[in-house]
């Protein structure tokens, strides 16, 4: 009987770390910096150029950074959720859009609708580099003290919204 | 004239690279010591390509960035940590050991002692199992001569 208990153990054992395995996503990479302060910036806004975006503005506020561009095609499929979520005020979205044209951004949000108080134009990338972003679009979460509380690697779904974000934003706002 | 015109054409090829290839390194030894860092770097996007070797959009900038913060003077440790504080331990090609990557380290060793103790029981308990077979003097001598004649064969 012994015998028999060990090889099914094993195989037990395996399959559920191939079971587990099963779900998780291999392009999530968890990201290093939540619960770490925002990375600071100043960057040309996308629709008057001669202004400037910077997270300082933002302190005291939480608010979301969503990464986006106009050649981002998961970006088309969020668009909808951000646009419902602007609408509702219950908290600001700041864009940042990363590795773009100026026009093609602006462009973008004339078509589809500007969920966005403000956009800043990463064109070169660099601000992307130190947020650590990989993949577009993404979005972080950060409270009234400039730090990152939670980061949404591609598009936010009305799922990842009312499960996570919104319950964070409401947490973060209560503080 | 037609001549010179088709050397032309061939010529072209080498300026449109030279367009190209514009940011990568006018410092040889510079770019010997990114790619050499960079090979142990993974890209993010195209996750099993090392950030030397994918032509992601992303990994270009990376690597822009190295070149960057090298000629800044910075060592190979403080790049490494740089991109580690803004993309994670995942960019790292050699895992560091952490508590969440002893099972990584040290799982094939644990493995390896198991089933080697696995053995060594095994082994024992078959020892046990055959019985030593008790040979009165007789039989060992026919035992002898049973050897003694298949030399024969």
């Amino acid at each position: 009987m012994i015998r028999f208990i060990w090889p099914f153990v094993i195989f037990v054992v395996l399959a559920g770390f191939l079971y587990v395995g099963l779900h998780l996503n291999p392009r999530e990479v968890p990201s290093p910096l939540i619960g770490k302060p925002a990375p600071d910036f100043k960057l040309a806004q996308l629709h008057d150029p001669t202004k400037q975006f910077s997270p300082q503005d933002m302190k005291g506020q939480v608010w979301l950074l969503n990464v986006w561009a106009s050649w981002c095609v998961s970006c088309r499929v969020e668009h909808p959720v951000l646009m419902a979520l602007s609408r509702q005020n219950i908290v600001p979205i700041y864009g940042l859009d990363y590795k773009d044209k100026r026009e093609a951004g602006m462009e973008w949000l004339r078509e589809g609708g500007n969920p966005y108080v403000i956009s800043a134009s990463d064109t070169d990338g660099r601000i992307g580099i130190d947020y650590g972003v990989y993949g577009v679009p993404e979005t972080y979460v950060i409270d009234k003290e400039g730090v990152i509380r939670y980061k949404q690697i591609g598009p936010v779904t009305q799922l990842s919204l009312h499960e996570k974000i919104l319950p964070l934003v409401a947490e973060l706002k209560a503080k | 004239m037609k001549k010179i015109l088709m050397l032309l054409f061939c010529l072209l090829p080498v300026f449109a690279y030279a367009g190209v290839a514009k940011d990568l390194a006018e410092d040889p030894v510079l770019e010997k010591r990114m790619i050499g860092l960079a090979e142990n770097l993974r890209c993010l996007v195209c996750q099993n390509e090392s950030l030397a070797s994918s032509r992601s959009e992303l990994a270009n900038d990376l690597r822009q960035e190295v070149r960057e913060q090298m000629l800044k003077g910075m060592s190979d440790q403080e790049i490494i940590d740089y991109l580690v504080s803004r993309y994670g331990d995942y960019v790292l090609f050699d895992p560091p050991v952490k508590s969440y990557t002893l099972l990584l380290w040290y799982g094939p060793f644990a493995l390896l002692l198991v089933g080697l103790i696995g053995l060594v029981f095994q082994l024992r308990k078959r020892k046990s199992r055959i019985p030593e077979p008790h040979l009165s003097d007789e039989d060992v001598k026919r035992a002898a001569d049973l050897l003694n004649t298949s030399k024969d064969f």
